[in-house]
């Protein structure tokens, strides 16, 4: 089983499915709120893999959480749109406007999600079965039980599980067989969009590439988007078509996946590159970067990579740096001002 | 850990009630019979259950005894008798638990067996047994045998908290090192156990104060000594609730509802320190999630 | 509850290869329980032959310092049952009285002699069933139920004013909330009764009109044993729902739009009921021992009030019978619970 390392334009269309705008994401916490994610924004073409990678602390996890609507107090979000495009062309829903019962008819149908462990994201006193029948009979009023776990069993096989274990509980799988099970139960309604949270960081690196192949087939045979968040920069590389760096609640830069990774324009990018060793390689902890992440309850002035930054210059401390198109570059953007396109626009600011 | 969870309103409360419970029982009795003159014992043969009110603030009762007199000298009673259930049920809890856990094996399997069957016995009845068998039962008596049968909750506890010290780096590394087994239960493994242990004597201390009353009620105490469990049980005795003499065990036993309560309101605000699970559960922080997307809703819609 | 039976047609197969798997569990539940049973008679045997002196004549001598009169023989047989027979041999007084306790022969009464210890027994334990049963169930399932809806609005108007009170609540004495109860329900207003279990005019059967006055007897005892134990599972069931709420199969769950009905029920709550099973062992003493208490208040006729006449009036063997019954019942109930934590739980382990 190979992974192709290049995208697959064919499968990719230019309509979008997703249209992030502006959105922020705070925590009351304490006596004044902490802003988890800030002002983010992009745009998610219909079948297209998204990689968002960052630190932990960087907000990738508070981002998911929002663009699900599955977030709970004390977080809260407190700007922004999250833009749905359906399939039938109608026109595009706000996730982020719409209430609990509104929202109850794009979830699974429309948006689903793949949690980081699948131990402790399947139901351990549900069999496996009964948490895919639960849904499907859920969106799919009239349809027995019978065939909903005989559909069960046609989505597990979709990922190579065998039909009888259906029946298991989830604690009766191995580790990589619930993950794939949790992958099935994704895709269970036909969802245009599916969410994933590390979904591999739980399993060996066997797995991780059996899973990571299988993600890709079967984007190709049902045609699904995918947000892939991570902290691994080089499996992204074999997945995404497109790349996200998030970095204190924002995004630094976003590019087309092989382009970031040869010149990457943000100098944390770089970091978090030169940081993890190249492809076909065990995983190793990010130790590149000096420093630490900030403290969001109290974020620095200015660009919020700077006190980490070896390349900074006068204005960096001052200065909020907007994600801006890289001129050399056509579908990358960067928020640094060491980039060319930020000259220009802090002439623009002066005149 | 050290002094922050007194943050909470909840710990600030019940530690503030159980202090002042203490210094009643410690110098209460003093302090009555010195400034207000008041005798628990002394029959007042004019003043016969009386209501609350007057000369007697929480009334007498059918002894002309004074209530409140009799509550004061209660309160010493049965702290007294929670004190000394609570250092013998813990003493016995950490020594059958951390010893559990630690060794592992045939140790464990003999003493987890020991909390098991204390866990499963009806104790009650047991301790009733047993004080029915030893003739005329003192407070010092009650307090030493609720102590002893009380125990295995938190032996449970400890046990299970020994069981993942002992399998930490740092203790397998000291063991490695050939530190003596002995050492290492008392100077290394106990301290990180000691948060448990507070809380557990607090818990043992509430809950001993409860048997107490509880054994009293039933008449296994000596009838001269003073608790609230004692002066509930005179009153049972009397019929105070035919006769209407609610004044008569109504305070004690309110008393012991606000340590109960007090304790538990500790636990519970230590809980939450603890479980941040539980943190994000509290009514404080519920709101300032709500006023913080009201506000962003308010914002929200004038940039839309 | 009804999701266990809903999954079995499909279930048969699967359930069919773990059954050994729980028997096994269940089987060494039961083992320790016959172990636990063994230990406290040998415990209750031993207990007063360890006491110093001679205390079988030290209370015979009492006895009859009391009733002013000579104890009969069998009395006296009765009396050394329990406290040992300084002249026999030890090892032979033990068979001898667990051959008796298989035959559930406990003895006979000092105080009502000759009647055996067991008719006394028999005629309490009908009430106490009746009382202590139906609040511990109704008890358990309120207090599971509200704590889950608590827990799941966390933090919420209703949790917020409910778990302090609550907390308030459960730290009352049963005996003193039974007496408070006793005096505002029956004395001050007079809607029931102030003591006993049943219209003593009437015959004892199962006509309409006795049931009737047995249901407005029972009624506040009921009450307040529910109203004093409803408060620890409720916490316990808030608590573990607040705690499970924030799994991530809980999140799952309303990531593929189930209702909140669901996902409350199916998810949250079903994972957070199962510690109140386990602790079972821990509540049941409590709620035992304090509907005992609760008995002698109400001087309802089950074997809580047997028990405090026996000990006011030194019936030890009544006594050692009561114990001897409490303790197998609450053995059994543990059993229960396991058997239902085992039925509930498919990752069944040891340890519980």
């Amino acid at each position: 089983m190979t992974v192709g390392t290049e995208p697959h334009p064919s499968s990719v269309t230019a309509t979008a499915v997703l249209e992030v705008r502006g959105l922020t994401v705070e925590y009351a916490t304490g006596s004044a709120p902490v802003r988890a994610c800030a002002d983010v924004s992009f745009t998610l073409r219909r079948g297209e893999i998204l990689g968002v990678a960052g630190e932990s602390g960087s907000g990738k996890s508070t981002l998911i959480t929002a663009l699900t609507r599955l977030q709970r107090p004390p977080a809260v979000t407190t700007a922004g749109q999250i833009l749905f495009h359906g399939r039938d062309g109608a026109p595009p829903v706000d996730l982020a406007a719409l209430d609990g019962r509104q929202l109850r008819r794009y979830r699974w149908t429309a948006l689903s999600i793949v949690l980081q462990s699948a131990m402790d994201a399947l139901n351990p006193v549900m069999r496996i079965g009964a948490q895919f029948a639960d849904v499907l009979r859920a969106r799919e009023r009239g349809l027995s039980k019978k065939d909903a776990w005989a559909r069960a069993e046609e989505l597990l096989a979709l990922v190579g599980i065998s039909a009888d274990r259906v029946r298991d509980y989830p604690h009766q799988l191995s580790g990589g067989m619930r993950q794939r099970a949790a992958i099935a139960l994704a895709l269970a309604c036909g969802p245009e969009l599916v969410v994933m949270d590390e979904p591999t960081t739980a399993v060996d690196v066997v797995m991780q590439r059996q899973i990571l192949a299988q993600v890709l087939r079967l984007r190709e045979e049902l045609g699904f988007a995918v947000v892939f968040v991570t902290h691994d920069l080089s499996l992204l590389l074999e997945l995404a078509d497109r790349i996200a760096i998030m970095y204190a609640g924002r995004i630094v830069e976003v590019g087309e996946a092989a382009d970031l990774y040869r010149s990457p324009r943000h100098p944390y990018t770089q970091g978090l590159r030169d940081s993890f060793p190249p492809l076909h390689a065990p995983l190793r902890t990010l130790r590149g970067i000096p420093g630490t992440p900030p403290d969001l309850r109290r974020p620095p002035a200015g660009c919020p990579f700077h006190p980490r930054c070896a390349q900074r210059i006068e204005g960096c401390d001052e200065r909020l740096p907007a994600l801006l198109p890289v001129r050399s570059q056509p579908g990358h953007e960067a928020a640094c001002l060491l980039d060319e396109s930020h000259h220009e626009q802090q002439k623009g600011g002066n005149r | 850990m050290s002094t922050a969870f007194l943050s909470s309103w909840k710990v600030r409360i019940g530690l503030g009630i159980l202090a002042f419970f203490c210094l009643l029982a410690l110098l209460g009795p003093w302090l009555a019979e010195s400034l207000l003159g008041l005798d628990p014992r002394a029959n007042d043969t004019d003043a016969i259950a009386l209501p609350p009110g007057g000369e007697h603030l929480l009334g007498t009762n059918q002894f002309g005894q004074d209530v409140l007199a009799q509550v004061i000298a209660g309160a010493r009673g049965s702290m007294y008798v929670g004190l000394i259930g609570a250092v013998v049920g813990t003493a016995m809890a950490i020594l059958v638990g951390v010893p559990a856990g630690y060794y592992g094996g045939r140790v464990d399997a003999a003493l987890n067996f020991l909390t098991n069957l204390f866990l499963v016995l009806p104790v009650l009845p047991l301790i009733l047994i047993v004080a029915g068998y030893l003739q005329g039962t003192g407070l010092t008596t009650i307090a030493l045998i609720i102590g002893f049968f009380g125990w295995s909750g938190g032996a449970r506890t400890l046990r299970a908290q020994a069981l993942s010290i002992a399998n930490r780096d740092f203790v397998r590394a000291m063991r490695m090192l050939g530190e003596k087994g002995r050492r290492l239960v008392f100077a290394e493994v106990l301290p990180h156990l000691t948060g448990l242990i507070a809380s557990m004597f607090l818990h043992a201390m509430i809950g001993a104060v409860m048997a107490e009353a509880g054994l009293a009620f039933l008449g296994i105490s000596d009838s001269s000594a003073i608790s609230w469990g004692t002066m509930i049980q005179s009153a049972q005795q009397q019929s105070a609730v035919l006769r209407g003499l609610w004044w008569w065990f109504v305070p004690p036993g309110l008393c012991i509802a606000l340590i109960g309560t007090a304790a538990a309101l500790v636990n519970f605000g230590v809980d939450e320190f603890a479980n941040p699970k539980l943190r994000v559960a509290r009514p404080v922080s519920v709101r300032r999630t709500k006023r913080l997307a009201r506000a962003a809703a308010t914002t929200g819609g004038d940039s839309r | 509850m009804t999701a266990v039976t809903a999954e079995k047609p499909v279930a048969v197969r699967a359930a069919r290869a773990r059954v050994p798997r729980r028997w096994g569990f269940l089987g060494r539940r039961l083992g320790f329980y016959l172990a636990a049973a063994w230990s406290a008679i040998t415990l209750n045997f031993f207990l007063p032959r360890l006491m110093p002196g001679d205390p079988s004549a030290a209370i015979v001598e009492q006895l009859q310092r009391v009733s002013g009169q000579q104890l009969a023989p069998s009395a006296l047989e009765s009396i050394q049952k329990v406290f040992g027979n300084a002249d026999a041999n030890l090892g032979r007084q033990y068979l001898d009285y667990l051959g008796q306790l298989a035959r559930f022969d406990l003895g006979v009464s000092v105080s009502n002699y000759p009647v055996p210890v067991s008719d006394l027994l028999w005629q309490g334990v009908p009430w106490t069933l009746l009382l202590v049963g139906t609040t511990t169930v109704i008890a358990f399932v309120l207090g599971t139920g509200i704590g889950a809806m608590a827990g799941w609005k966390a933090g919420g108007r209703f949790d917020s004013v409910l778990s302090p009170l609550t907390t308030f609540v459960s730290a009352i004495p049963y005996f003193w909330m039974a007496l408070l109860g006793l005096w505002l329900f029956a004395f001050v207003l007079g809607w029931f009764p102030l003591s006993g279990g049943y219209d003593a005019d009437l015959p004892i059967g199962f006509s309409p009109s006795f049931l009737l006055s047995v249901l407005h007897y029972g009624a506040l005892p009921a009450a307040t044993i529910v109203f004093s134990a409803f408060g620890g599972w409720l916490l316990g069931m808030r608590n573990m729902t607040v705690t499970t709420v924030r799994e991530d199969y809980v999140l799952l769950a309303q990531a593929k739009g189930l209702s909140n009905r669901r996902v409350l029920l199916r998810y949250a709550a079903r994972n957070a009921v199962l510690p109140n099973f386990t602790g079972f062992a821990l509540a049941l003493g409590h709620v035992v021992g304090g509907a005992l208490l609760t008995e002698v208040v109400f001087n309802y006729p089950g074997i809580g009030y047997l028990l405090y006449t026996s000990l006011q009036q030194r019936d030890y063997p009544v006594m050692q019978g009561v114990f001897f019954l409490i303790m197998l019942t609450v053995l059994l109930a543990n059993l229960l619970a396991d058997s239902v934590y085992a039925l509930l739980d498919p990752r069944i382990r040891e340890g519980g």
